[in-house]
């Protein structure tokens, strides 16, 4: 018999990041219980590293921002294929949930007549981010977190969530175990709210730190909910490419929201030249414009460095094929450049960009007030994730919400910079209150206990097999053969090999193998980390395959262009009662007119 | 090039430092190194890390004796003719390798009264404030709590007074709710007695290790002391207080 320690709470949701927390505090206020599952310590789940700011139609910069222009904004974005309630409830919902943050004690900077300043971010019209210099993550989750710990939420720091358990098909609790001695733990709860962020650990390149191994994505899957839009996975145009050990570490777009270039070794600013259609009426066609709209010019269009990341990822991609690229194969950013144009350049992008002059001067010897930064495309955010209603952010598993990036809808097939933030905070809050409201209404159900048993048998098996394969070994080689086979330029034939080898994968993970003992232990957490990776790698590659077309974040060489027949449909992907991942295509949720109007207004 | 490393191991009961060779490449940082070991040589080997960009505070040690962000260490900043020490920090109980218990600060911080803002400026709901006069408190809430300033500080450190003294990350902290332009909530008392502001003996070792270069000691816990000391020492203070509750400036 396996030994657990037993928690009870009405709410338990599964991630401490900003959409965890705001749930969680949500949920607290509606006067249920609520347990906090962190996979680390509290206040460092990636939300801490989010930088450029959270996007919101406060129109405190420009009043000609409102709600309807970010909605479009951010279908524009996401190709039309997002889920259309959601991005009208994330445009409406975002300012609220901002001036909340304020009310709470967030100190965000500000305009001159004393409100939330806003900045510039790609595919936004208007400048829409609400920001803290470029640490506004930081400012965001520490915010929620000193507010919440004031609630009586109880929070389970660095524990870890194995499976979920449910009784005739409802949600009633977790098995998990804490990473500190190893002891395994179950959770009984009425409601679950998943929140445990993205995927970025099977890739090699990546702005995601080792927790970002698929948790909820794969959780919610095998407790029978719904994945859609895996083939999205974005890849963000900036990331440091030198040295070889710094890089993936995110260059927050808000250099170039400051006006910073991106230009290829021959010096020219290579967006100019690749402009899309849809984009045209609203972008800058010469260097001058694209200055003044950083400067707040409202009669300037953007520069081309503030299209969509989706986009500037593969123009990157392709000047550094084509042998444009800098001496460490990435591009050119550069933000010194605007000395030029301002005085006191030096002090100001010190000011408005203190991480990343820091960041630069001392991990690659580089001032940026100086010279121009050196950066390449890295994995970054999932855009898929867990099915779920618009509203309530329930999946179809009775009890089992989603919230932020695990779950998915609202970006479609790219996410434009800052919408997540708001996101995590606009779908936070629902999911907490709407799993109150399940709480309140349901009981606590009984617990599985051979169920439990077999997880903790297969959880422990690494230390049975000592001498089996190494943990590090497998995650390097899934992380490194997803980077060159489902990247960001994709072929049928490359995916389909990709699948031969995470069958090969899965067969050696079986294998895997531990040494020491179960008290904190990284070997062992990556052995039980990498079922999760390995699930969701599979479900990314088999939505791609599905997916032929290019749209938004998937590009592929095979399927160059936009297909119609892809226009309106996303990939769904589900576990069949055998076990095995089924792909299907669905229509895309039809649009009432309403929404229609706005958008046609927009173009 | 190789590099040898003595690496602390072991949990609260007993441990030693144990030697590890790597390789080095360019731009490596001490937690490249200590994975690159994890991954090769010790699969069990225990240490926090999340963002590897001095964004999170996790990777908190001391190299060579001095506390770090593991993350931000260059190997090329530190000398490779002798082996580099990696231990974790000293103000708190080790739970395994280089990991310590730090959970006395999580439960520190929920002592301190939390934010109350005076009512909105606007009928929106909203405030009003100007920038140079949340320049000082945007400056403490740089801090990405990774206890580095706790670990110096000899009060804790070496005295070990985690019960009368809240340690230097904490008087940011309340010194960031306290100078909050909305903030209404008076901590001086609080300060003074529960959390021992009295403790410091103004040092500033805190400072000088604090990765994101906050002025802790001049910033912060100075013009603390300094309203304590109007409220508590300043005779004319006591027959204000008499009179009339402390309005905050």
């Amino acid at each position: 018999m396996a030994e657990y320690e037993t928690f009870e709470h009405d709410v338990l949701v599964i991630g401490a990041g900003g959409a965890g927390l705001r749930a969680a505090i949500e949920a607290s206020a509606a006067g249920v219980s609520v347990g906090l599952v962190c996979k680390s310590l509290l206040g460092k789940a990636h939300t801490v590293m989010a930088e450029g700011g959270i996007a919101a139609a406060l129109a405190n910069v420009d009043d000609r921002d409102n709600w309807k222009v970010h909605f479009a904004d951010t279908m524009r974005g996401g190709q039309y294929v997002n889920n259309w309630r959601m991005a009208e409830l994330h445009a409406k919902e975002a300012p609220d949930r901002v001036r909340e943050l304020e009310a709470w004690g967030a100190v965000f900077d500000r305009t001159k007549d004393g409100r939330i300043l806003q900045r510039n971010f790609g595919g936004h019209k208007y400048p829409r981010l609400a920001h803290v210099g470029d640490r506004t993550g930081l400012e965001m989750i520490r915010t929620l977190q000193d507010h919440g710990v004031h609630q009586g939420i109880d929070v389970h720091m660095e524990r870890t969530i194995l499976t979920l358990l449910k009784q005739d098909g409802r949600i009633v609790g977790a098995f998990g175990y804490d990473r500190e001695r190893g002891r395994f733990l179950v959770f009984r709860a009425k409601a679950i709210v998943l929140a445990t962020g993205g995927i970025g650990r099977a890739y090699k390149i990546t702005s995601n730190s080792w927790e970002y191994t698929g948790d909820g994505h794969a959780l919610g899957y095998r407790a029978g909910a719904e994945l859609i839009d895996m083939e999205f996975v974005q890849f963000h145009p900036t990331g440091m490419v030198w040295p070889p050990s710094v890089c993936g570490i995110l260059v927050t777009e808000g250099v170039r929201g400051e006006g910073g270039t991106l230009t290829n070794k021959e010096g020219r600013r290579f967006m100019f030249d690749s402009v899309p259609e849809n984009y045209r009426a609203q972008t800058a066609d010469n260097e001058e414009e694209g200055w003044l709209y950083c400067q707040g010019d409202k009669n300037a269009r953007r520069p081309p460095e503030l299209l969509t990341r989706d986009h500037i990822a593969r123009c990157i991609v392709r000047e550094i094929k084509e042998g444009r690229g800098s001496p460490h194969g990435g591009v050119f950013l550069d933000i010194a450049w605007i000395g030029k144009k301002i005085p006191n350049a030096a002090e100001h992008i010190k000011k408005k960009l203190p991480s990343m002059y820091h960041q630069f001067k001392q991990l690659a010897d580089i001032d940026i007030t100086e010279e121009p930064m050196e950066v390449g495309p890295t994995t970054h955010y999932m855009m898929g994730g867990i099915r779920v209603d618009s509203d309530t952010q329930m999946s179809r598993v009775p009890g089992l919400f989603a919230a932020g990036e695990c779950a998915a809808g609202i970006n479609g097939a790219n996410r434009l910079g800052g919408n997540s933030l708001s996101d995590l905070l606009v779908f936070g809050k629902r999911a907490g209150e709407f799993a109150a409201k399940f709480a309140k209404e349901n009981q606590h159900g009984a617990i599985n206990t051979t169920e439990i048993e077999n997880v903790a048998r297969e959880a422990l098996r690494p230390f049975e097999q000592r001498e089996g394969e190494n943990p590090y070994t497998l995650q390097g080689d899934l992380q490194e053969t997803m980077q060159d086979n489902v990247g960001i330029v994709r072929t049928e034939a490359e995916m389909k090999s990709q699948l031969e080898h995470l069958r090969k994968l899965w067969e050696q993970a079986s294998r895997v193998g531990v040494s020491g003992n179960r008290e904190f232990n990284p070997g062992w957490h990556t052995a039980l980390d990498l079922k999760n990776l390995l699930t969701v790698s599979e479900a990314i590659t088999r939505a791609a395959l599905e997916r032929k077309e290019s749209r938004g974040a998937q590009f592929r060489e095979d399927y160059p262009e936009k297909d119609e027949r892809f226009a309106k449909v996303n990939t769904i992907i589900s576990q069949a009662a055998d076990g095995s991942i089924q792909v299907r295509l669905e229509p895309v949720p039809e649009m009432p007119d309403y929404l229609k109007t706005i958008i046609e207004e927009m173009k | 090039m190789n590099a040898t490393f003595k690496i602390w191991r072991g949990d609260a009961n007993n441990g030693a430092f144990r030697e590890y060779t790597t390789e080095i490449s360019e731009g490596m940082v001490v937690l490249d190194a200590v994975h690159d070991i994890q991954r090769t040589q010790a699969t069990d080997l225990a240490c926090r890390w999340n963002c590897k960009a001095g964004k999170c505070g996790s990777c908190s040690a001391e190299v060579n004796g001095m506390p770090k962000l593991m993350c931000m260490t260059r190997m090329s900043d530190l000398p490779l003719d002798r082996p580099i020490t990696i231990e974790p920090i000293k103000a708190f109980p080790v739970l395994k390798d280089l990991i310590t218990d730090v959970s006395w600060n999580f439960q520190v911080k929920k002592k301190i009264k939390p934010f109350k803002p005076r009512p909105p400026d606007a009928p929106d709901g909203t405030w009003r404030m100007q920038q140079e006069d949340i320049d000082r408190v945007q400056e403490f809430r740089k801090c990405i709590e990774c206890f580095l300033c706790q670990d110096v500080c000899h009060v804790l450190r070496d005295h070990q007074m985690h019960d009368r003294f809240i340690g230097p990350r904490f008087l940011i902290y309340a010194a960031a709710l306290e100078m909050h332009p909305l903030d209404t909530e008076d901590r001086v008392e609080e300060l003074r007695e529960a959390h021992g502001i009295g403790y410091c003996n103004i040092t500033k070792c805190c400072t000088k290790v604090c990765p994101e270069e906050i002025q802790i000691t001049d910033n912060g816990i100075i013009p603390l002391k300094e309203r304590v000391v109007d409220d508590y020492y300043d005779p004319l203070g006591w027959i204000w207080r008499g009179r009339k509750k402390r309005v905050k400036g």
